[in-house]
């Protein structure tokens, strides 16, 4: 089976919506001719045509506003906002329209989008190329929210989410298109192309909303994770030795709840990790789920290892990132808990 | 240059407060027929002085003149005409309803009837409006069902929408009718992006995107032109300047740009400023832009000239910002008695058969009433499920609402 990058997985994803379906478009800044300042796009519009890949202006606003109209007439739009950080702009469209369009028209109009956005730090990008909105977006009803963590679920979630009915946000974490990061950003990172999860299927494939996936078995402490963290709390398991299940995420709207709760109940204990920031951080949904499902199951107070409550600085980068050693720690305070 | 001294800080303020003697003198009002009617393939630049005009074909003596006058039948214009005044009735009953505690709140269009009505008849089938909260008249004159309107504005059992919009939010994709938002100027872009699929997809519809002086300050107007033109969308942009946005007049949306119409000429695109109390000006020129929509020749903006006669919704009292008399002295009159007397000019309709048609209009628009109480009102007889508000969130019912629906016992 080919191994491929995030990237090349989701350049797939899309060739291979664009290729069986023509109402997918694809468009944003610098998307077109250049093919995205990531190169998620690249070949697209040279492969479909201009009317299928396209620049769009610098508004994201425009461009998600856009993108609703069209799913109104009836194409299947998946949209690029160049950085996470810079959605908010877009924030009213997605939150009170494509959000709320099938509810308010009961069904009259609906808003099959996609908005794909590289997300969370690790690559000295500062405060304005390193933010983790996703607990914007898990909070409006209405929207699905996924972060993949490797090149095969990038694409078959990509897929999935192109096909689906209802707006979804796409969360790229940018700091594992290339390989997956542990947050020891002092050693070299191994590329995809030798990690078993940079196989990539050619063709279409898809992998369902709403399940999780368990990255590594284990019967102490339970490691609730996505994205770029996922690969942290495994590095932290072999690092101090404790036998943590980590399970992967990958859709946080809707929720793999059933997961969850059979992981804690069976380890009666859990830590919840993410890199975006800690107050009302989605890790803040998890635990009450936790809680609230698992409690007389629970041995030790479920803890949060997030970003801290700082906007994200440039030079104290691993500072701020929840690396290894302090994912670490809270297994060790959880197991003597 | 001379010390022009410390900063001053500008806030425009309108020319008359309550308690002031109403005052237009400002609005210059072009004679009727004296604005010309280019080609729809006319290079923009040659035209931006109809930015600062106003397009007008009724003249005070009920006469249709000039170069944007004679696209109607008599018979069209007597359906406009019943279109307005349908309108006009159906607005009573509703302001009325509201008043009676039927509904929760209601908004109006007196004075701005031939805005949406003369606009309907320039679309075709399939072309699809993006609309604000002030354009029934485009549901109306598409013979839309006025019980289907009143089950919404009553949330009840028969309301398509399920109970779950504010009253007069409609949506009927059949009826070429975006849902409203309620949310301003979000609806622009999207009409842009809808014109720009049906370019993409080589289709032959066009769309219409709707928007009020006051929002035009929003930047989803701005990211509209800038789409529009850059992708030369077949799209016909809108806007309304009802001169009040709720307490606020227009100049504060406006600035220093003169007229609305004027905000096109930054992004090259046609601007034409139209007298919105005008059925027959209002028509000619929607059919103007859609032809150009058509044809490939991309976005035209239109600025509709007219009045807010009523207040902005029922929660609001214009008394306390602009005077009670100001609509009377609104210099474009009218836009049902100006049609009327313009058909009566040309011997198709009397005082007499006026008056007999507001009975009939108010006969159906009662009988109309009647049905839609029978479903109910918002706070007595048939109303939507509690299970109605947890479906339709998404196409399928994610496990989480599921519980949740549950948990509330339905």
């Amino acid at each position: 089976m080919p191994r491929r990058t995030i990237i090349e997985a989701i350049r797939d994803a899309m060739d291979v919506s664009m290729g069986r379906d023509e109402r997918v478009i694809v468009y944003g800044e610098d998307v077109g001719f250049f093919g995205g300042v990531f190169r998620a796009t690249q070949g697209l519009q040279a492969k479909y045509g201009k009317s299928r890949c396209f620049d769009a202006p610098i508004s994201e606003s425009g461009i998600v506003g856009s993108a609703i109209g069209m799913a109104a007439y009836g194409l299947r739009p998946c949209v690029e906002v160049q950085f996470a950080d810079y959605v908010y702009p877009a924030y009213d469209q997605i939150v009170s329209e494509a959000a709320r369009l099938r509810y308010r028209s009961n069904g009259d109009f609906t808003c099959p989008i996609v908005v794909r956005m590289p997300t969370g730090g690790g690559i000295f990008g500062g405060q304005t190329h390193s933010q983790s909105p996703e607990a914007l977006f898990t909070h409006v009803s209405g929207l699905k929210v996924i972060v993949p963590s490797n090149p095969h679920d990038a694409k078959g979630l990509l897929i999935a989410a192109i096909e689906d009915p209802d707006p979804v946000i796409f969360l790229e974490p940018k700091r594992l298109y290339n390989g997956p990061f542990d947050g020891h950003h002092d050693k070299p990172v191994t590329p995809w192309s030798k990690h078993e999860l940079g196989e990539v299927a050619d063709g279409h494939y898809t992998i369902p909303l709403g399940k999780a996936a368990i990255r590594r078995q284990g019967s102490a402490v339970t490691v609730l994770a996505y994205g770029t963290m996922v690969y942290v709390a495994q590095a932290a398991a072999e690092e101090t030795g404790i036998d943590a299940e980590v399970i992967d995420l990958r859709t946080l709207l809707p929720l793999d709840l059933e997961a969850i709760v059979a992981s804690v109940k069976k380890t009666g204990r859990c830590v919840v990790v993410h890199e975006a920031t800690l107050t009302s951080g989605f890790g803040a949904e998890l635990v009450s789920l936790v809680q609230e499902n698992c409690f007389y199951h629970l041995e030790a107070p479920v803890a949060r290892v997030a970003g801290w409550d700082t906007p994200y600085p440039h030079a104290q980068e691993w500072d701020y990132f929840p690396g290894p050693a302090r994912v670490g720690r809270a297994l060790v305070e959880t197991m003597e808990a | 240059m001379a010390d022009a001294g410390l900063l001053r800080f500008h806030v425009p303020e309108p020319e008359v407060r309550p308690g002031g003697t109403p005052d237009f003198s400002n609005v210059t009002i072009p004679k009727a027929g004296s604005v010309p009617r280019p080609e729809i393939d006319v290079d923009p630049r040659s035209i931006r002085d109809m930015a600062f005009s106003i397009i007008r074909v009724l003249n005070r003596a009920g006469e249709a003149v000039g170069p944007w006058a004679g696209l109607l039948s008599d018979e069209e214009l007597l359906e406009g005409l019943r279109h307005m005044m349908t309108l006009r009735t159906f607005d009573a009953r509703m302001q009325m309803a509201q008043r009676q505690g039927k509904t929760s709140f209601y908004m109006q269009h007196l004075g701005e009837e031939a805005v949406s009505c003369a606009f309907r008849k320039a679309l075709k089938p399939g072309d699809m409006n993006f609309p604000t909260y002030r354009q029934a008249g485009l549901l109306i004159a598409d013979g839309y069902p006025m019980v289907t309107m009143m089950n919404q504005i009553y949330s009840n059992e028969a309301d398509p929408l399920k109970g779950r919009q504010l009253p007069i939010m409609y949506s009927s994709k059949e009826h070429g009718f975006f849902s409203i938002s309620g949310n301003l100027a979000t609806q622009y872009i999207q009409a842009v992006g809808w014109a720009m699929a049906s370019a993409i997809s080589n289709d032959s519809r066009i769309a219409a995107a709707w928007i009020g002086d006051g929002s035009t300050a929003e930047s989803d107007f701005h990211a509209a032109l800038v789409f529009a033109s850059t992708y030369k969308a077949p799209v016909v942009l809108n806007v309304v300047n009802n001169q009040w946005a709720i307490s606020t007049f227009q100049g504060i949306a406006r600035g220093g740009s003169g007229t609305f119409a004027a905000r096109g000429l930054g992004f090259g695109i046609p601007s034409l400023r139209v007298d919105g109390n005008d059925y027959l000006a209002v028509h000619a020129v929607a059919k103007w832009a859609a032809e150009r929509a058509r044809a490939n020749l991309g976005p035209t903006l239109v600025e509709y000239v007219t009045y807010r006669a009523g207040a902005h919704s029922t929660s609001d009292d214009p008394s306390a910002y602009r005077p009670k008399a100001e609509s009377d002295a609104w210099p474009l009159g009218d836009p049902v008695i100006r049609l009327k007397n313009h058909l009566i000019h040309k011997g198709v309709w009397s005082e007499d058969r006026h008056t007999q048609a507001e009975a009939e209009i108010l006969e159906t628009v009662i009988a109309a009433q009647k049905e839609a109480e029978g479903h109910g009102t918002l706070h007595a007889g048939g109303k939507p499920s509690t299970r109605d508000m947890f479906e339709g969130v998404y196409a399928e019912m994610p496990p989480h609402l599921r519980r949740q629906r549950q948990q509330a016992g339905v």
